[in-house]
């Protein structure tokens, strides 16, 4: 095997990117206390930069370098400029939560550097190394922040079951990349691609392929792989699960894109299978189970499974337009995502986390702004016509409807109804429900270090709106809240206007 | 002519009114009232003086017709969803007339609702209509269309309701919804009827499509052959029929008097009733190719005409004996598009947007000095006390009843001409229908003239002290109308109906050439030439024989009239009942759906629905969900096993499928 100098030029978003971390780690240490700012302001910039500069390199080249192990193609960019461009929304949610509770540290955007270069790496991996590596780094980083908040008990057991079940994960990744090695005697996405189109692909690849696809499902949050999602949601601090449920997702489904179609698409008719039964079980139990919810947190923890559902279903539909449908919804969902525990981010205060859904009963007479936001993110994820939700199920939709899986569309119709109903119960509290100021003393205090994380989940009495409300009062500053309501509009506008994002989507990969 | 700046101009109309309106509407209270009439008037003012250059662009300026679509806003399978414009002369003469009229009602308004503390609101209200109906008016696609057809519902609903306080204004503002409701369905089924056989919404396509492939049929019940465009066309014209309060559909027009006159004059007359007759002008290539719903057209419009005309004779409400007017203006209006004289059903809308708005806006002015009374029993002798709203009055009445010159008498007579010329039975009988609807105008137009202008003042003492003539806001505007109404029927016939003006830039198709309208044009030797051949015909007869009759019964003779009134008792009951449709809506149509809304109630909502569907299925799910939250109980071993669990489905399935191939 011979040795080229890669094409460094060609991976300049990455490049700078590290670069950038190295000198906001450096910066981090001189700045203290109060002007911690600065390394929020200077990880924005740098992210915004590194989104500037995918769009500008990028865009429009297709090449590979670093033998293979690195493709630059439309996909990437697209890839690389939205993964950026949502965890600066994601962090921009923020600096003034870890503020008022004092854990301002750098650490936080560090880690989140760190993981959006891990997530940027996959969206170019062009072998099974480069991919793995990403994931890695990414994973890593994110054990880190779920246990970010050390003091917290329901963090750290959040973080320790992450890593434990990200480990496996992990492991049975790894294990199904051996075995493709194995078959296809190669690393290379492209290599694999010609071994897997043979006439008659070693029964290696297939089996690969299997473990492969429960390392990727699991980075989604697909049942039965899921196990993960709600005590993670639940236990890590608000602002790093919005981080957790926006990119990350993203960068999921760039997993798959690469692994599973630029690598196995050959294979699809085997893999097809097996796509839907993780639908099928991702649609039913995220929604049925959501609905038993009285945490919010763990309710979007569930209706992101069964999110991620939805999205499994465009990829099992197999065709450009699914894996187009598949990329559309998990941008709508990470919008829509960050809006719903930016609100949570918003309505919580120092001392109390607004994560009772009780807690938002009348919600609408005190913060109508806040309401209205709540409305528009719960309406989307319902999918109602005129948010983005809409049509994200829509294009979904068509997509398995084009591919012949009728009954899988049906099902996941009558799963999205069954999803209304907890959606619309968090804005019949919020609308209708009249807010009780509950007796003194009487009130449970929600502080982290409280309980455990998945304890409650058997045992709490299951009165569906919860115990005794608290009446919120924001904590957040107004630029915070202005963002959040420019989030809920984002989700009603990109929801009539929608065509420029389809658009795109189904550009970069090849459909429409 | 420079297509760029034609572009930029529609944007401009269209969306300065839309832009007033929001600042008036979201900004009411911080701009104040003065801030809201004059950033509304101010953008409406600007959009009529930008239509008025569009109307000049394409009369005089010899600009082609315009048709761009502007942006796309969905496509479902082969079918596109587009926002788009088509201007051609009959958009630019529907979007003139939609301005003008507006502006002047605009104006008058700040005199009207002097008083109200909703003025920011309905300033707010009136500039969204004029959006809405330039929307209507401009769209180059039938779906846009249907869009701002149900937006110039809705602002007329919430204005009809503007005193929501009121009980009479709740009950009318949701009959009017209720009925156009009707109407709208029609107009949406034939819209799909037109989408599914021809795979497109866009006036331009659809045209050529329906020109390629004429003759296609649809099966609606069992195995018979519907002509497709015979049923399409009927259902948007029953669209039509809501909108333009056609009878049977006509009953919520004269209780939508309960909106505030300006309102009245800008929607209820002048423009908003009329979308139906433009919608079927704007269609004309396809109600041509069906004889059937032209028959349709020609007769509902006829029977409108005549006995709608009659209803006004009863009437003891101000404006309501012109909203009936009203109605029957619609039905000639109709019974013109029902003889494929388009030209001269759109012409009639385009003068009488003129002379009544001229006379609601006059009516208005009379109920201002009267302190809101509406009641003709409680006037009389007006005239000396308000001189300019009398004689606009006056020449708002001259052209409703056709005096020979005026612009009304152009229009009408156009419009009876062409119907007469017309061959067929229905013709006739619509023609001799249109023909006695002359006089019942006349009689009414000056039984209402009288009562309020002339004879002894029957108003209380009070109310005389403080008659005054109306503040210059409200003159104004009658002037402004007054001109028009008197002037515009001179200048415009010969072009406008006569000539091709329609017809030259395919606003308008008319397919056959042996038509009503063709034989005017033949015998068409100039305005003096057409009004002495009008003497040859007992039109002009007929309204002075209402004129005389209104005179003698109100004026020279009161007492005459117990006699004359005796005899035809039964009809005056008839007609005070209004031939008994709002008893058949309320009591029948609604009454019945609400009977059978409360059985639905108890045997489908509480047994099938709720109790067996809606609680058994929550149920189920209920028992399922709390089932498989089992799953997740916390420990880390277990979900390490479920997902162990998992790769063993998978590799399972996988195994099981490829050793068994």
């Amino acid at each position: 095997m011979s040795f080229e100098t890669p094409d460094f030029s060609l991976a300049l978003p990455e490049i700078w990117l590290l670069g950038a971390i190295c000198v906001v780690l450096i910066v981090d240490l001189f700045v203290r206390g109060s002007r911690r700012s600065v390394t929020f302001f200077l990880t924005q910039a740098v992210l915004l930069v590194t989104a500037a500069l995918a769009i500008t390199t990028q865009w429009g080249v297709t090449e590979t370098t670093f033998s293979g192990h690195y493709v630059v193609d439309p996909l990437a960019a697209m890839l690389k400029a939205t993964l950026a461009l949502l965890v600066v929304l994601a962090l921009a949610y923020t600096r003034p939560y870890l503020e008022a509770r004092g854990l301002l540290q750098g650490e936080v955007y560090l880690l989140a550097l760190f993981a959006t270069l891990g997530m940027l790496i996959i969206a170019s991996g062009g072998s099974l190394l480069t991919l793995y590596l990403g994931l890695e780094m990414l994973s890593l980083s994110l054990y880190a922040l779920v246990a970010y908040h050390r003091d917290s008990r329901q963090a750290a057991e959040a973080a320790m079951k992450y890593f434990v079940l990200g480990a496996l994960a992990s492991g049975i990744l790894l294990y199904g990349m051996s075995m493709v090695y194995g078959g296809a005697a190669s690393l290379e996405l492209a290599v694999i691609a010609e071994a897997a189109a043979s006439e008659e692909p070693p029964l290696l690849l297939l089996f690969g392929m299997s473990f492969m696809l429960v390392g990727v499902a699991f980075k989604l949050g697909a049942a039965p792989f899921h196990a993960w999602v709600p005590d993670v949601y639940q236990g890590a601090p608000t602002p790093v699960t919005l981080f957790i449920s926006t990119a990350p997702k993203v960068a999921a489904v760039a997993l798959f894109l690469r692994l599973l179609v630029d690598g196995l698409g050959p294979l699809h008719e085997t893999l097809q299978p097996m796509l839907l039964i993780l639908a099928a079980v991702s649609l039913l139990l995220g929604n049925l189970t959501a609905i038993m919810q009285t945490n919010l947190k763990r309710m979007l923890a569930y209706s992101g499974i069964a999110h991620a559902g939805f999205i499994v279903l465009a990829l099992a539909a197999g065709t450009e337009a699914g894996h187009a449908a598949a990329l559309f919804y998990v941008i709508a969902y990470g919008i829509m995502a960050a809006g719903a525990f930016g609100l949570i981010i918003v309505l919580s205060s120092a001392g109390t986390e607004a994560e009772q859904i009780a807690d938002y009963r009348g919600l609408n007479e005190r913060h109508p702004i806040l309401a209205g936001v709540l409305l528009l993110l719960m309406i989307s994820m319902t999918g109602i016509p005129g948010t983005i939700g809409f049509y994200a199920k829509y294009l979904v939709l068509k997509a398995a409807v084009e591919a012949d899986l009728i009954a899988m569309a049906v099902l996941a119709v009558i799963a999205a109804v069954i999803g209304a109903f907890y959606y619309l119960r968090v804005l019949k509290v919020a609308y209708f429900d009249r807010p009780e100021v509950p007796p003194e003393g009487s009130q449970k205090p929600t502080g982290p270090n409280e309980g455990s994380v998945g304890e409650g989940e058997g045992a709490t009495p299951s009165r569906p709106d919860g115990a005794a409300g608290t009446v919120l009062v924001p904590g957040a500053s107004l630029p915070i809240r202005a963002l959040l309501v420019v989030n809920g509009a984002a989700v009603l506008v990109l929801g009539i206007f929608p065509e420029r994002l389809i658009a795109l989507c189904q550009s970069v990969l090849g459909a429409g | 002519m420079d297509p760029v700046l034609v572009e930029w101009v529609l944007y401009a109309i269209v969306l300065l009114p839309l832009i007033a309106a929001l600042i008036a509407g979201i900004g009411g209270p911080w701009i104040g009232r003065v801030g809201a009439h004059r950033v509304t008037i101010g953008g409406v003012g600007l959009a009529t003086v930008l239509s008025f250059w569009v109307l000049y662009a394409q009369v005089w300026g010899g600009a082609a017709p315009l048709d761009i679509t502007v942006y796309t806003w969905a496509t479902v399978g082969n079918l596109s969803f587009e926002i788009g414009f088509l201007v051609d002369r009959l958009t630019a003469v529907m979007m003139a007339t939609v301005t003008f009229v507006a502006l002047m009602v605009h104006i008058y308004t700040i005199g009207y609702m002097h008083d109200d503390p909703g003025y920011q609101r309905f300033f707010s209200y009136i500039a969204l209509f004029t959006f809405a109906m330039l929307m209507l008016v401009m769209a180059n696609n039938l779906l846009q269309l249907f869009f701002a057809w149900e937006a110039v519902g809705l602002v007329s609903y919430l204005l009809i309701g503007f005193w929501y306080t009121r009980e009479s204004a709740i009950f009318a503002n949701l009959k009017a919804f209720l009925v156009n409701r009707v109407g709208d369905l029609g107009l949406l089924l034939g819209i799909a009827v037109l989408a599914s056989a021809f795979g497109t919404l866009h006036y331009g396509e659809l045209f050529a499509a329906v020109a390629e492939a004429p003759d296609q049929t649809l099966n609606l019940f069992g195995a018979a052959e519907w002509s497709l465009i015979t049923v399409a066309c009927v259902l948007i014209f029953i669209g039509c029929m809501g909108k333009s309060a056609q009878v049977p559909l006509h009953v919520w027009l004269p209780d939508s008097m309960e909106g505030p006159t300006p309102i009245s004059a800008l929607i209820h007359a002048a423009t908003m009733v009329t979308a139906g007759i433009f919608l079927v002008a704007r269609l004309s290539p396809l109600f041509e190719l069906s004889t059937v719903a032209l028959t349709v057209v020609l007769v509902v419009g006829a029977l409108t005409a005549f006995f709608m005309g009659l209803i006004g004779l009863v009437q003891n409400d101000i404006k309501r004996v012109v909203a009936y007017s009203t109605l029957s203006q619609l039905g000639y209006m109709v019974a013109a598009l029902g003889v494929s004289a388009y030209a001269a059903g759109v012409y009639h809308l385009f003068t009488h947007a003129f002379f009544k708005a001229l006379l609601f806006l006059a009516a208005g002015s009379v109920i201002i000095a009267l302190h809101h009374e509406q009641d003709m029993r409680k006037m009389g002798g007006l005239a000396k006390y308000l001189p300019i709203t009398y004689i606009t009055m006056l020449i708002g009445t001259l052209a409703l009843i056709g005096f020979p010159g005026f612009s009304g008498f152009f229009s009408k007579e156009a419009v009876i001409a062409a119907v007469g010329y017309s061959a067929g039975g229905w013709a006739t009988f619509a023609y001799w229908l249109l023909v006695l609807g002359v006089f019942v105008t006349a009689l009414y137009s000056f039984r209402l003239l009288f009562m309020v202008f002339h004879g002894e003042e029957r108003m209380d003492a009070h109310a005389r002290e403080h008659l005054h003539e109306s503040p210059r806001v409200v003159t104004i505007p009658l002037l402004l109308l007054a001109v028009p109404s008197v002037l515009i029927g001179l200048l415009t016939f010969g072009p406008m109906v006569i000539g091709d003006f329609f017809k030259v830039d395919g606003s308008i198709q008319v397919l056959a050439t042996e038509h009503g309208l063709a034989y005017l044009a033949a015998g068409y030797t100039g305005v003096l030439g057409f009004i002495g051949h009008a003497f040859a015909t007992p039109v002009p007869y007929l309204a002075f024989a209402g004129f005389l009759t209104a005179w003698l019964l109100y004026i020279k003779r009161p007492e005459w009239r117990p006699r004359v009134v005796a005899p035809l008792a039964p009809l005056q009951r008839l007609l005070e009942h209004k031939y008994g449709f709002d008893w058949l809506y309320v009591q029948g149509a609604a009454g019945g759906g609400r009977a059978l809304a409360r059985g639905l109630t108890l045997v489908g909502e509480r047994w099938i629905i709720d109790g067996a569907l809606v609680n058994g299925s929550a149920r189920l799910i209920g028992r399922a969900a709390a089932g498989v939250r089992q799953l997740q109980t916390g420990y880390l071993y277990h979900y390490a096993f479920i997902m162990v669990i998992g790769v063993l489905l998978l590799i399972t399935l996988f195994v099981v499928r490829t050793v068994l191939a």
